[in-house]
Order: C-alpha cells, then structure tokens, then sequence
C-alpha cells in the first residue's frame, strides 16, 4: 500500500504568495526597517525566493534595494556530507559589493529539514565577513531537526514523516507556469 | 569521476563541470577567509618525478586553499634515485594516509597504469607524463579562454563552452604534453584548433587530430584565430635536429614585435579588432618564442592563467574527493542531474 507514491497540493501558488508577503512584513518588523538588511538565498529553490521576498520589501519600504541588498549564498563546498555524496557543482556566491559585515542577514531556503543545510550556510557565511545578526526565513518547516536550529520566519509548519518528500516549487527553477507553483508533499516513499 | 588522466578521455558535461566549479573556486580568493573546509582531514600527495616548480606549487596552493594535508615527494634525493618501483612508491605513500596522488612522472602513461593497476585506492591527477599529458594546463587554458570571451561579451561564464572560438597553438607540438591535452579538451568543448609548427616539430600522426596544421605562423595568424598560444621551447632541443638556431626559430616561429602588432588587430573574442588573446604555459623564454613587448602585453594572460590553475585544480581536487565513500560511483555517473535542492530535503 505504502508503495504507490501520492501526491498532494499542500500549498497552492496563490498560498505561497501570501506566505512571502507576511514573511516580508515580519521582516521588517523583527528588524525595525530595512536598513543594513541583505536577503541571501541558499541555492537553487532559496534564491528565486530571496528575489521575491526582495521585491516585496521595496514595496513595503522603497528604501530597500534588491539590486544591491539580495544574494546567494551556496553552501556545497562547506556540506559535511561531502565524502558520501554525489559530487556537485557549486552554485554561485552572489554578496553585496559592501560585504556582510555588521549587516542584519536573512539566510533564506525553501525547505528546512534536517538543519544541515543551514549549518553549512553558517559556515559559508563566516567566510565572507562578520554579519551583525543572522535570521532565517524558510518557506516550508517540515521538522526533523538533526541540529539545534530554529527558522526566525516560516511560511507552513507542515508536520510530515521522514518518508514523505516535501517539495517547494517555483517557475524560476521547475520550469513551471506561475500559477502551477505551490508545495507539494508526496507519500510513500522511502 | 575517479581519476584525471588525460582530457581526451574527458566528456563535455565534465570538462563543464571542472571550469563552473573552478568559477566558484576563483572567487574564494577574493574573499576575506580565502580557505575552504572542503577537503579538510583529507591529504593529498605531490609525486614529481620531474623538476616542476609551477605545477607542484599550483597543486599545493589548491590542496591547501581546501584544507587539505599536503605532502611532498620528489624522486630526486629519494627512495626512487636508490631504485624503488612506482607500486612501492605509491603503496608507501597510502600507508601514510594519501587521499589524492598528483603525479608527473617522464614516462607516457605512468598516471594510467597507476590507476589500472589495482595498486591503490587513492584518486589519481595526472600532472604530466612524457609527452603525452597535461590535462590540469589544457583545463586552465580552456578557463582563461572561455573567462576571457565572456568578459568581451560582458555575460556570466558558467555553463558556457568554447563553441566557434578559433585557437592558435605555436611551437614544439612533438615534445608537447600542453599542445596534446588543449587539441583534445578545446575540440571537445567546441573551439577550432589551428597549430603551427616547423615541420620537424610535429608528430606523426598529427593529420588525424581535430586540428588544422599550418607551416607557417603568419599564414596561421591570417585566419583570424581568437587566442594565439605560444609553447615554450625547450632548451634541450635547441641547435638539435629540429631547428638550426634559436635565432632562426624567433624569426620563423617566435612571437615578435611584428607579430605582436599584428596579433593587436585582429577581431579577438570581442570581435571589434581589440586584439587576440595571448597564453603561454610558462616559463616564458623572453626573445626566443615570444618577445619582451608580447610578454609584458595587455593582450598576454600568462597571469591570468596562473590563479586559474589554482582555481582549476581546487576544483578537480574538490570533484575527485568528494563521494568516495558513496554508494557506487558508476551509479551516480549514470545520474548526473541529481538536484541538489530535492536532495536536500532528504535524511
């Protein structure tokens, strides 16, 4: 029974929408403005949202520019699953030409999981220069936490169980049309 | 992959992927902490059988820019000059923990048979053997020149390869490991290679390669190439049997200060007549293949090319390291196209 994956909508893209929307109030709120902000998206889904969430801040707050204050961040080269994984390309590390130091960074991400991936991306940003203060933002939190990390701004609390793929898709990546985006959970499988 | 032995036996979608992550690789030296934790608690072992400064600092630096251990072995003054065999060498070199072994060694194929042979675990880098290969110089070369068309184009390299560049290779393609392994990987990744060389430099056989041979540089230089790449002549062959004199060889083959004003008007990668790219493999022999005036050049990348092979071998260090305790490799050979972000969301 449990071998016939199925697939569920558990986000439509009107839903995602709104979801970013509210994160990028909460974002402003939880930082008082936007100065000294900078959004860095974890490649690949963590980055057409940080775009987004970057164009609704200026609507919020026209002082905010998403040319100079939204990045990426990739975290393949700090992994520490390195050894047992497939090897990968890295993706670009795009940071503001003023750097990170003393800014406020939002690390940004469709799915939080096991943690891990935010560990890296800790790690990578360590690298680059010394943020005043570090949040996250995560369009989905599925639980399962492998480290002790917590999201500062989440879209759905969806509690799933490890056998279940929960998947956040965008048109920027899936090569899907706007109004079929939305976070899927599939069933049944190991 | 497992290994890197030579760039004829190297596919496109993986020659792509050394030069993307060599891109990601550039860039960490221009960051504040210009290490990475990649490699970290992995070691890497230099096993020069030739005299090579560039090279083995080259690898050295990249091994090291990922937090690997480095450890040096030069067959001079070693157990090699007292007669032991490549199998002990390298067994030896296991036994003390080596993760990669970077070799240059004078006989053709040394790198291959130490990694058919059941000798050893390690992943295997060829550095350099005889006159055959050189795979991590053409890999360097085929970043500078695809870096250096973008940056005429004003786009992003990454994902980009060589298709429609016209490159120019002049000197000793008989004694050549660079000239094999850029004919092979710059054909691969879509460039028209145009050699030039007296024709006593010249192997046999060089018909059946996928590259246009001409005996004379101007004529070579006439066909408009992108990037003209000068290849050093060795001192050893000089006043031999390939060429009277080393004057004669400047006047013929060299890049001189004619050569270089004609080398300044052609279209190059930006098309508008800025003038082609000029490479050397170093070290360059200033006033015998290349003039002063060409070396000290803005159209010279030779130091361009240099961090480049460090950024080229980071990456080839980086893929050839990671997912060795992997399932199967031939599994995830099969599969590429693993995405990274669905990956992620499992345990």
């Amino acid at each position: 029974m449990a071998q016939t994956p199925e697939t569920s909508q558990v986000m439509s893209a009107s839903d995602l929408d709104r979801a970013l929307t509210r994160i990028a109030h909460e974002i402003v709120e939880s930082h008082r403005g936007v100065e000294g902000l900078v959004l860095l998206g974890i490649p690949r889904r963590g980055v057409p949202l940080a775009r987004r969430l970057g164009e609704r801040l200026a609507r919020i707050d026209p002082g905010f520019s998403p040319e100079d204050a939204v990045g990426s961040l990739d975290i393949t080269l700090h992994r520490d699953d390195l050894r047992t994984a497939a090897a990968r390309t890295p993706e670009p590390t795009r940071v503001p030409s003023t750097g990170v130091d003393g800014t406020t960074v939002v690390l940004v991400d469709d799915v939080l999981y096991s943690g891990r991936t935010v560990r890296a991306a800790l790690d990578a940003l360590s690298a680059l220069g010394r943020p005043a203060t570090v949040r996250l933002a995560v369009m989905v939190d599925r639980g399962h936490r492998e480290l002790p990390i917590r999201a500062d701004h989440v879209g759905k609390n969806l509690p799933t169980s490890r056998d279940e793929r929960v998947s956040v898709v965008l048109s920027a990546v899936d090569e899907v049309a706007a109004e079929d985006e939305g976070v899927l959970i599939e069933r049944g499988r190991a | 992959m497992k290994h890197l032995l030579s760039t004829a036996s190297l596919a496109h979608a993986d020659a792509s992927a050394i030069l993307d992550t060599a891109e990601e690789m550039s860039a960490v030296s221009t960051r504040e902490v210009k290490k990475l934790p990649t490699l970290r608690g992995r070691t890497v072992v230099t096993l020069f059988h030739e005299d090579s400064t560039r090279t083995r600092v080259s690898f050295e630096a990249a091994a090291k820019r990922l937090s690997a251990d480095v450890m040096n072995f030069s067959a001079k003054g070693s157990s090699v000059s007292k007669g032991e065999s490549l199998k002990d060498t390298v067994q030896t070199l296991e036994a003390l923990g080596a993760d990669a072994v970077v070799m240059r060694h004078a006989a053709a194929g040394a790198a291959h048979q130490l990694a058919a042979a059941d000798w050893t675990d390690c992943a295997v880098v060829n550095a350099g053997d005889g006159t055959h290969e050189h795979p991590t110089q053409a890999l360097l070369d085929a970043l500078t020149l695809r870096r250096g068309r973008a940056a005429a184009a004003g786009v992003d390299p990454r994902g980009t390869d060589l298709a429609g560049m016209r490159v120019l290779i002049v000197g000793d393609i008989l004694h050549s490991r660079v000239a094999r392994s850029n004919v092979w990987l710059l054909h691969t990744l879509g460039a028209e290679v145009h050699l030039a060389a007296p024709p006593t430099l010249l192997p046999v056989g060089v018909e059946h390669w996928p590259a246009a041979v001409h005996y004379d540089v101007d004529v070579a230089l006439a066909a408009e190439p992108d990037a003209v790449m000068m290849l050093r002549v060795q001192a050893e062959r000089m006043g031999g049997a390939f060429f009277p004199s080393a004057g004669e060889y400047t006047r013929r083959w060299g890049l001189t200060d004619e050569r270089l004003a004609v080398v300044e008007r052609l279209p190059g990668p930006a098309r508008d007549g800025s003038g082609a790219m000029i490479l050397h493999p170093g070290p360059m022999n200033r006033g015998v293949e290349i003039s002063s005036a060409a070396a000290d050049s803005p159209l010279n990348r030779v130091l361009d090319q240099v961090s480049h092979g460090v950024s080229v071998r980071m990456a080839v260090l980086h893929l050839l390291l990671s997912g060795d305790r992997g399932p199967d490799r031939a599994a995830e050979a099969a599969s590429p196209a693993a995405d990274p972000s669905t990956d992620r969301s499992r345990p």
